[in-house]
């Protein structure tokens, strides 16, 4: 779907006005988009829920501005557990949810996508890397993100366009991964690909690290240890705070720290709790595309709802989810009824410009599976205290600065 | 192999560290070791602790080594109350009873927390955070040191008032024996508010030492109630140098474990310690021998 | 601490007993018609802390153990029932048999350095946390099961019903578990009624009485604690089956060991239906406090568990021995003082 034309828009107009003179039932039938979503706004995972909550307060506004569509959202907390994120989707199915979007968690949507299978309500994935999801071949499951070992895939090759860019290639690398579901993911798919990949580095040793480590002070100095000249790394947000710091202690300070496509080093706290140390730090990742008309008016519409809020900071949970509610709406559009098979049929023949979504990559097309693919990963570096994309050259926004000058 | 320098310098970090963990299990060791009070709330508390802090440090720029005598006070003061006014009845109360009534109270302060706080980590930063001391080969983490160093000084002012002070051998004696203390006309409640309050207290110093080092979320709480019982028991029940010296051995021993086997395998070291110690010395490191 | 027997106090109050069982057993049988499918994953979820809850209880009420680390049964049933089926294709029928003799094995082991060293109280339970986290950091590197990405089952067409495989409607999933309930209901209240019942009880009062009297202390709480390991097991089978994936991290947790004691502390320790009751309040309480904030338009993330809390903290302090035996007397149960 283009943006709308004013022909359209005028048909849009009229025919709104018409069905609101239909008996209310009918009207009810047909022009409201029910959305049951479900992120874990409470408990582990909270921020990073309501990272993604803000990108849907977002949504329903710019839809009906964009697509001319009327959607109404249904937030539940699947309160980061299983057991709530199962009955809230059954809860919000039984308030007459047209479709799903959620949950983050590969557990929790693994748990929802059961559900959503077995009631014949479509489920769009808006975050959630296990690859497993969209391996079930479930009729009514749809991802719009990429799986692990493919964000994994992608930041690898990325490196290469670091090192080519900058003239300078690290010799010698050290991979330390956090050992959670998305670190373990990260680290196979990283295992299986190095020997493919043609880089000029030579991995020195891999160390896994527990995520609830309170001190990763012997993980680091063991990898300081090997005199690494780049530090690969996949972790999460609070252990990346703590490891930066203990590199700091520690007095190391390698070529680079990247990551191929874990969260941690773009995100806020990072950047606030480290001050000056955070500058520099890569991520190669899944992100919104800086270029895209959409992309603008979103981040317009975020930072107005949102004023104390950095747009780049949830570049990725607002984007993905908003892109997830995008989805749904354009099925709608283009279905016309909030019936639940013919929606998920709509959703199966999506095919959404590169130039007409938030987040990065080609056109959202799902395959036989119900995955999208072809998102593909950005070179975001953290400058002056802001994630801001530096490659592909095309839609950077700041200049790659490689190798890390010396902290302090 | 990992050079002898590394591994040294390894064990000496899990030394500092040890002793920060001692010092958060500190209050505990007065809690339960004498009250018998199954605390399920001690993280919880460490984590509120460290939120205060926080917010001492941002709205007063005071620097949350300075903040812990503060800090000290206030939740000295608030343990006692809370003990003598309410947990008290529980004493008594088979452990089970105790154990939720503590985890009720777990689950409203650490939701309480995401409510007022959101989920944002939260840290200070103060100037002194990222510098370390040089020690030959060895590098130091400067606030690690000092938070042992509060670590040291906390351990001994306790278990000076413990060994001591008249009243720190009251609370001692209705440990050892409640019906007897009864007997003898000690103010059992009274006493075990005051050692509520310490354990309180130890707490918050513990919050104040730990909040440079790791940012604080809401969620903290469960990960260190748990450190804290591992670590209590293996150090032995109402030792304070029982707590610090357990707080050390896990520190180091999962150090070593890190160099020399997985990092990430490296929390089952202190698991196992813990079985080992049940089984072949329950009364802990430093505990006296219970019938 | 008075178990439940049940027995007639006298003829209008036999009457009304069978009436109320009469109600609930209807009510249970023909809910998946009568209710929503919100509800009915709900009342499931409650069944299954019910389930697990009973299992906790065998070896808390009957030997006296408290033991917080169970959710080491849960999770070594559902990985090695799950485990058989993703590698082998081995359906969950032949799966929970594995499941259960390893789960005993584990429990017999546990039991017997606990019983033999001595361990008792706090330490016990905390021996019990200790097993649980190693199992949770010892899957966590287990490749061949999946480590921290987790085990995910292939899951068939959900409509038809597949008993062999398990798999189905969840209509299905919830008479399984009532199914399971009512068994374990059975089997205690029928252990409690012979010689195993009279010596439980007398180990849980005085252990040193009871060993006096000739009762080989030692074995019977083994017995207990190998018991309750077992329906455990069973419990972690349903799990695998029903959510189709597992997390070493969760399903491991300290979390999830405090969620299975939830239910019978609150309903009424020791007690036969109090662990029935218990997980039915804490589930009520739960969703409950959750459909009302959300009915109030109170959409704060938090506030919940908040007031879940608060509820939790006002049954502990006014209700201390669980809501059961209350119940049961306004019932006209009437505990028969044992």
């Amino acid at each position: 779907m283009g943006s709308v034309t004013r022909r359209q828009f005028g048909v849009a107009a009229a025919g709104t006005l018409a069905l609101s003179a239909l008996p209310r039932r009918l009207r009810a039938e047909t022009g409201k988009l029910k959305v049951g979503l479900l992120l874990p706004r409470s408990g582990l995972q909270a921020l990073i829920g309501q990272s993604c909550q803000k990108g849907a307060d977002v949504a329903p506004e710019l839809l009906k501005q964009r697509l001319g569509v009327d959607v109404e959202l249904m937030n539940a907390d699947t309160e980061s557990n299983v057991d709530t994120a199962r009955s809230r989707a059954e809860r919000v199915i039984e308030q007459g949810a047209n479709v799903l979007v959620g949950a983050f968690d590969s557990g929790h949507t693994s748990a929802i996508a059961q559900v959503a299978e077995q009631r014949g309500v479509p489920l769009v994935v808006n975050v959630a890397a296990a690859p497993q999801i969209t391996e079930q071949g479930y009729k009514f499951v749809f991802r719009n993100f990429p799986p692990a070992p493919e964000i994994g895939r992608n930041g690898l090759v990325l490196l290469g366009d670091i090192f080519r860019e900058a003239k300078v290639e690290p010799k010698t690398a050290v991979f330390m991964h956090v050992n959670d579901t998305f670190g373990q993911s990260m680290a196979k798919g990283v295992a299986a690909l190095l020997p493919k990949v043609s880089l000029p580095f030579k991995l020195l040793d891999t160390i896994p690290y527990d995520p609830a480590a309170k001190d990763l002070n012997v993980e680091v100095s063991r990898a300081k240890a090997t005199n690494a000249e780049l530090l690969l790394l996949v972790c999460r947000l609070n252990d990346a705070i703590v490891l930066r710091r203990e590199m700091v202690k520690q007095r190391w300070s390698p070529m680079g720290v990247v990551s191929p496509g874990s969260p941690g080093l773009y995100e806020e706290q990072f950047s606030k709790g480290l001050g000056k140390y955070a500058d520099y730090c890569i991520t190669n990742t899944v992100w919104f595309n800086p270029k895209n008309e959409i992309t603008h008016a979103f981040a317009a519409a975020f930072k107005k709802r949102f004023p104390k809020d950095e747009f780049a900071f949830h570049a990725i949970n607002a984007s993905y989810t908003f892109d997830a509610l995008l989805i749904a709406a354009d099925a709608f559009k283009r279905a016309k009824t909030t019936d639940r098979k013919a929606l998920a049929d709509a959703i199966r023949q999506t095919n959404i410009p590169a130039t007409d979504r938030v987040t990065f990559g080609g056109p959202i097309k799902f395959n036989a599976k119900g995955q999208v693919e072809g998102d593909a990963s950005m070179v975001i570096q953290n400058l002056k205290g802001k994630p801001t994309v530096v490659l592909p050259k095309e839609y950077s926004e700041g200049k790659l600065v490689f190798p890390m000058p010396k902290a302090g | 192999m990992p050079a002898l320098s590394h591994l040294a310098n390894a064990a000496l970090s899990g030394v500092l560290t040890g002793t920060v963990y001692g010092l958060m299990a500190l209050g505990l060791s007065a809690i339960f070791g004498v009250i018998r009070l199954v605390n399920f709330a001690h993280g919880e508390l460490m984590t509120l602790a460290m939120y205060v802090a926080v917010v001492v440090f941002q709205g007063l720029a005071l620097d949350p080594f300075l903040t812990m005598i503060g800090a000290a006070a206030a939740f000295g003061a608030l343990g006692y109350v809370l003990q003598r006014g309410f947990i008290n009845r529980y004493v008594g109360r088979p452990e089970h009873s105790q154990m939720l009534l503590m985890i009720a109270l777990a689950m409203i302060i650490g939701n309480a927390l995401l409510l007022g706080f959101g989920p944002d980590a939260r840290n200070v930063q103060t100037s002194y955070q990222l510098d370390s001391f040089e020690l030959g080969p060895m590098l130091l983490d400067k606030v690690r040191v000092y938070a042992a160093g509060a670590a040291v000084v906390a351990t001994a002012l306790l278990a000076a008032f413990f060994r001591l002070t008249l009243t720190g051998k009251a609370i001692r004696a209705c440990a050892d024996n409640p019906l007897g203390a009864r007997v003898a006309g000690l103010p059992v409640a009274h006493l075990y508010a005051v050692t509520f309050g310490l354990g309180a207290a130890s707490v918050a110093v513990a919050g104040c030492a730990m909040v440079p080092l790791i940012d604080v979320t809401p969620g903290l709480g469960p990960g260190y109630t748990l450190l804290a019982f591992v670590i209590v028991i293996l150090g032995g029940l109402g030792s304070m140098v029982g707590a610090l010296l357990g707080g050390v051995v896990i520190g180091v021993s999962e150090a070593l474990a890190g160099v020399l086997i997985a990092p990430s395998a490296k929390s089952m070291v202190s698991f196992g310690l813990l079985v080992l110690i049940l089984l072949a010395r329950p009364q802990g490191l430093m505990g006296a021998t219970r019938r | 601490m008075t178990l439940m027997a049940g027995k007639l106090i006298g003829a209008p109050g036999q009457r009304r007993r069978r009436a109320l069982i009469g109600g609930v057993a209807v009510i249970a049988l023909t809910l998946p018609f009568i209710a929503s499918s919100y509800v009915l994953s709900v009342v499931t979820l409650a069944l299954y802390l019910a389930y697990v809850g009973q299992a906790w209880n065998v070896m808390m009420g009957f030997a006296g153990q408290l033991s917080l680390g169970h959710s080491l049964y849960v999770g070594l049933g559902a990985y090695a029932s799950a485990g058989l089926f993703f590698h082998y294709g081995i359906g969950p029928w032949a799966g929970v048999w594995l499941a259960v003799v390893l789960c005993a094995g584990a429990g017999a082991f546990i039991g017997f350095l606990a019983f033999r060293m001595r361990v008792s109280g706090v330490q016990l339970s905390l021996l019990t946390v200790a097993f649980a986290e190693l199992a949770r950091i010892g899957f966590d590197h287990i490749e061949r099961l999946g480590g921290p990405g987790g085990l995910f089952l292939r899951v068939a067409d959900r409509s038809r019903i597949d008993l062999l495989g398990f798999r189905g409607p969840p209509a299905m999933y919830y008479y399984a578990i009532l199914a399971l309930v009512a068994g374990a209901l059975g089997l205690c209240s029928f252990l409690l009624h012979r010689r195993a019942g009279y010596y439980w009880r007398a180990i849980r009062e005085d252990e040193v009485a009871a060993a006096s009297l000739g009762i080989d202390v030692f074995r019977w709480k083994m017995r207990a604690v190998v018991l309750s390991s077992a329906m455990t097991a069973v419990a972690g089978v349903f799990f695998a089956f029903y959510y189709n994936s597992l997390f070493p991290e969760q399903i491991f947790s300290f979390g999830r060991s405090i969620e299975i004691v939830l239910g019978p502390v609150i309903g009424g320790v020791g007690t036969l239906v109090g662990p029935i009751v218990g997980a039915g309040a804490v589930v009520l309480l739960g969703d409950g406090t959750t459909e009302i904030l959300n009915r109030l338009g109170f959409d704060v993330p938090g506030a919940k568990q908040v007031v879940h809390g608060l509820l939790l903290l006002l049954v502990t302090i006014y209700m201390p021995n669980g809501l059961w035996p209350p119940l049961a007397r306004a019932l006209g149960f009437g505990p028969r003082k044992v």
